[in-house]
């Protein structure tokens, strides 16, 4: 990528020699950072490196501990937000701070409305709305809802109040990490746009590929400590992968060839309705046999959701059959559906996947805490569940290690997902069902987690893979099966999918 | 300033200092009202101490303790299963009446047989109670809150007119039941009381008391059955995922926590009552259980010292008119010490917004250390 629209000569932000410590966790160690105008400049480390405490600190949130942060050249002490506004800094959370119920216009003058003597001038207010829209090609409607617009749209609201209030610098913390493919092409346009004009941009995240698609400069950032600022030109994903996670990380998943075996997941002509009770699966078929790994790939809202919920005893199929090893789970409840053969990696771990009030020891029994060793006559057998969790964290890398007491809450997204993953794969069932299981983790989490899945199919298990990641269901799928409308319409070996026909299939315009 | 900070952080991640430092924030408030009436704080409290610590007065004070520790301990189990038995009134009342219908028309039983089927009634009822409130809630979605406050209400009614059927009712001028039989009553024997020198309703509650405090902590701390309730009270989906029946442990928290609500009501009857009165408003015991397992923590053993201390206030509070100080001072001093231990709750808030690490701290050691491959 050419850097002409990148003003090398004027750094806008500097932050020098930056020490944050809370107590005696140092959060920052000696961080530096420089942003020119006009550049769009990536702040890469894993979840817990330090990102947000830094942004946080450009953006008056926290203090630093020691450290100079100078805008234009000009040393600044921020103290709240407010400073770092009027010195042209702007933040998009990545938790929206938006007023549901208030239009699109009502929400970006929020705090500063243009008025008329007393009165609001709501007309001035949507004029320059939508001049600030049309000159950034950030198209919205702005009479609006919040409610009734979607996430993508919500986050343009937050870009254009930070422009109304005159931000020459774009803080985006994950900005990427709700929103579709299609949101995401459309967002880097925007800040190509935004850098186009002379706005700087920084951007949070843990997302490679966006950083090469988008970002001039990244700063590498690991356990609290300044790696290295790169020329994101002249370095590939590997070597960002490496530099953030301290040591190589292949993304190839080694998958030796092997034949596939019996059905063991058979599904026929399934129908299923959503929570509004409108049919969302109209007929679906789908088997996934031992050893093999089923990628279901889809736009959201397909009835994926739907399937792995009737799978799973969640919610009740309309009609049609689901087997396991021959044995029906089709409206039956989550336990039958354990009991014969189906473990599973929700797609939401906080909500369904753990206890987060309960130990990492008590999570880890989810499933088997009336079962021996872990419980005799209904009593819990304590040092049976402790020892099962010592070697639980010790096989699967939990962190912090002795951490058996510890709430589960308290863990890291990554650590969380392999307390998961630790159940399920030692639950040792013949399906394993797997969705969105890396949403949201950094690349030596996603590594990881799928090693373990990859390794449940070399076990001979079959694995039902859901995952709105293309690039996932691609190097894991030995079979990837398109879902459109309610229904899978096609089936294609994995080693022979490519990006562009999935797409298409996905939209539904292609079927094989 | 970060001095200041640092006792707020210490105020609020230590459970039994913050409920220490509320009870004194009560009273002292109950010490500025004093002092606003013109009332000498010392001799008023001097009082309060004195009437609950010579033997007769703690004596008294176990006494009046019994049933606020069962209540409190029926609305922390609910508590720790992620309902809130608001309805623990009406199971005390149920369960008092069930005690005092068998304790009534059944007098020559044995004391053995009589005592723990008084028991068994008053637990069998409110569970009843406290099912019927949690099939609402499962088979029509009905709120348990709601359908609790009714029904306490449908309960004092019902123990009203229960009250007035010839067959209990006082052949005497009481608007109240008989008596109930002096083999359902646990009270020590009159000579024994004179000799030891205690209160005239001492009576061997305080070993039931005990026993349910170490059964409740049991089921919940050590049995699966706690596991799938607890699990359920965090987090009904992931339990629900785990393949624990949702329903089933809704239902048997609330009979559990129904169950201990009657017996707390039937232990106040054998052991204090002795007969049911018509009232005209509710007596609140089951109220004060809330207050009693929010002191506590819902810990079985936090709510045992809270429902002796509860029992302390009320009994020593009836005795603050001898000073010329309104009993009412009690209400003021339970109100504030509630307010305060509810408060942490903000306290936490407050310090979950200063907090600002928002991601949680790493470990010292390097990610992945096992392939060290430097690029």
């Amino acid at each position: 990528m050419s850097k002409e629209h990148v003003d090398m000569k004027t750094p806008v932000i500097e932050m020098r020699n930056i020490v944050k410590r809370f107590g005696d966790f140092v959060a920052n160690d000696g961080i530096n950072l420089t942003v020119h105008k006009g550049e769009i400049h990536a702040i890469l480390g894993e979840n817990g490196a330090g990102k947000s405490t830094l942004m946080n600190q450009l953006y008056g949130l926290l203090k630093p501990t020691s450290g100079d942060i100078l805008v234009r050249g000009k040393k600044i002490e921020m103290n709240s937000p407010r400073d770092a506004i009027d010195a042209g800094i702007g933040m998009v959370h990545q938790h929206f701070m938006l007023v549901q119920p208030f239009t699109v216009t009502e929400n970006i003058v929020l705090g500063t409305e243009p008025r008329k003597g007393i009165v609001l001038d709501m007309k001035a207010a949507r004029r320059s709305v939508v001049e600030i829209s049309e000159r950034y090609g950030l198209s919205i409607d702005p009479d609006a809802k919040i409610e009734d617009i979607s996430v993508g749209m919500q986050q343009r609201v937050e870009i254009l109040k930070a422009l109304f209030r005159g931000a020459d610098v774009l803080i985006l913390d994950e900005p990427t990490s709700s929103l579709t493919p299609q949101e995401i092409v459309e967002l880097i346009q925007i800040m190509r746009n935004l850098t186009a004009d002379g706005k700087s941009i920084i951007l949070i995240t843990h997302k490679l590929k966006e950083i090469k698609e988008s970002a001039d400069f990244c700063t590498i950032i690991r356990l609290g400590r300044y790696i290295d600022t790169v020329d994101v030109d002249t370095v590939d994903e590997n070597d960002l992968a490496s530099m953030m996670v301290g040591r190589k990380v292949t993304f190839q998943v080694d998958k030796p060839e092997q034949a596939s075996g019996k059905v063991v997941l058979d599904v026929k002509n399934l129908h299923g309705v959503d929570y509004r009770g409108v049919e969302i699966l109209k007929g679906l078929n789908l088997q996934v046999r031992a050893g093999e790994i089923v990628g279901i790939a889809g736009i959201d809202g397909n009835g994926q959701t739907e399937l792995v919920e009737i799978l799973t005893g969640l919610r009740k199929g309309t009609k049609g059959e689901a087997t396991v090893n021959g044995v029906s789970i089709f409206n039956k409840s989550p336990h039958f559906g354990f009991e014969h053969g189906v473990s599973s990696i929700p797609a939401d771990r906080q909500k369904h996947g753990l206890v987060l009030d309960f130990s990492i020891e008590d999570n880890l029994i989810l499933q088997n805490y009336g079962a021996d060793p872990y419980a005799r006559n209904s009593i819990l057998q304590r040092p049976a569940i402790f020892s099962h969790a010592s070697r639980s964290i010790e096989q699967y890398d939990i962190r912090p290690a002795s951490s058996e007491k510890r709430p589960a809450g308290t863990l890291s997204g990554g650590n969380q997902q392999k307390v998961i993953i630790a159940r399920e794969v030692q639950n040792d069932k013949d399906l394993l069902i797997a969705v969105n299981p890396t949403r949201g983790l950094d690349v030596g989490a996603i590594e990881y987690v799928h090693k373990y899945i990859v390794e449940q199919r070399n076990r001979g298990k079959a694995v039902l893979l859901v995952s709105f990641e293309l690039d996932e269901i691609m190097s894991l799928s030995d079979v990837i099966d398109v879902i459109f409308d309610g229904q899978i319409v096609s089936s294609i070996p994995g080693k022979e999918a490519n990006e562009n026909d999935l797409g298409l299939m996905m939209a539904g315009g292609k079927r094989s | 300033m970060s001095k200041k900070k640092g006792l707020l952080d210490f105020i609020s991640e230590n459970t039994f200092i913050h409920i220490l430092l509320s009870i004194v924030l009560g009273f002292l408030v109950g010490a500025i009202f004093l002092a606003i009436m013109g009332l000498s704080v010392g001799a008023a409290y001097g009082r309060l101490i004195n009437s609950v610590t010579s033997l007769k007065g703690f004596s008294y004070v176990v006494v009046y303790s019994v049933p606020y520790i069962v209540a409190g301990l029926s609305v922390a189990f609910s508590f720790k299963t992620g309902v809130f038995n608001i309805g623990a009134e009406g199971q005390f009342v149920m369960g008092a009446m069930g005690a005092a219908v068998v304790g009534i028309l059944l007098p020559d039983l044995p004391k053995p047989v009589l005592i723990p089927l008084c028991f068994l009634t008053a637990m069998a009822i409110g569970a009843l109670w406290g099912v019927i409130v949690a099939a609402l809630k499962i088979k029509w979605g009905i709120n348990e809150v709601l359908s609790m406050i009714m029904f306490n209400w449908i309960a004092f009614y019902l123990s009203n007119f229960i009250a007035g059927i010839p067959a209990i009712h006082n052949t005497g001028s009481a608007e109240a039941t008989q008596n109930i039989s002096a083999n359902a009553s646990m009270v020590f024997s009159k000579d024994f009381i004179k000799q030891a020198g205690l209160a005239p309703t001492a009576n061997w509650g305080i070993l039931v008391a005990i026993a349910v405090m170490l059964i409740v902590w049991f089921i919940i701390e050590k049995t699966t059955l706690g596991y799938e309730l607890k699990a359920v009270g965090s987090n009904r989906f992931a339990a629900e995922y785990g393949g624990i029946n949702v329903n089933r442990s809704i239902l048997t928290a609330l009979s559990i926590s129904g169950a201990l609500g009657g017996l707390a009501g039937s232990l106040q009857l054998m052991g204090m009552g002795q007969r049911i009165s018509i009232f005209s408003s509710q007596e609140g015991f089951g109220f004060a259980g809330i207050v009693v397992a929010l002191m506590g923590c819902s810990n079985p053993f936090g709510v045992f010292i809270a429902g002796l201390f509860y029992g302390a206030l009320i009994f020593g509070g009836s005795k603050l008119n001898l000073v010329g100080a309104p009993t009412q001072l009690v209400n003021v001093i339970v109100g504030t010490v509630v307010f305060f231990i509810a408060i942490s709750v903000i306290f936490r808030y407050v310090k979950y917004l200063k907090k600002t690490p928002k991601e949680p701290p790493k470990p010292a050691k390097p990610s992945g250390g096992k392939e060290v491959a430097e690029s």
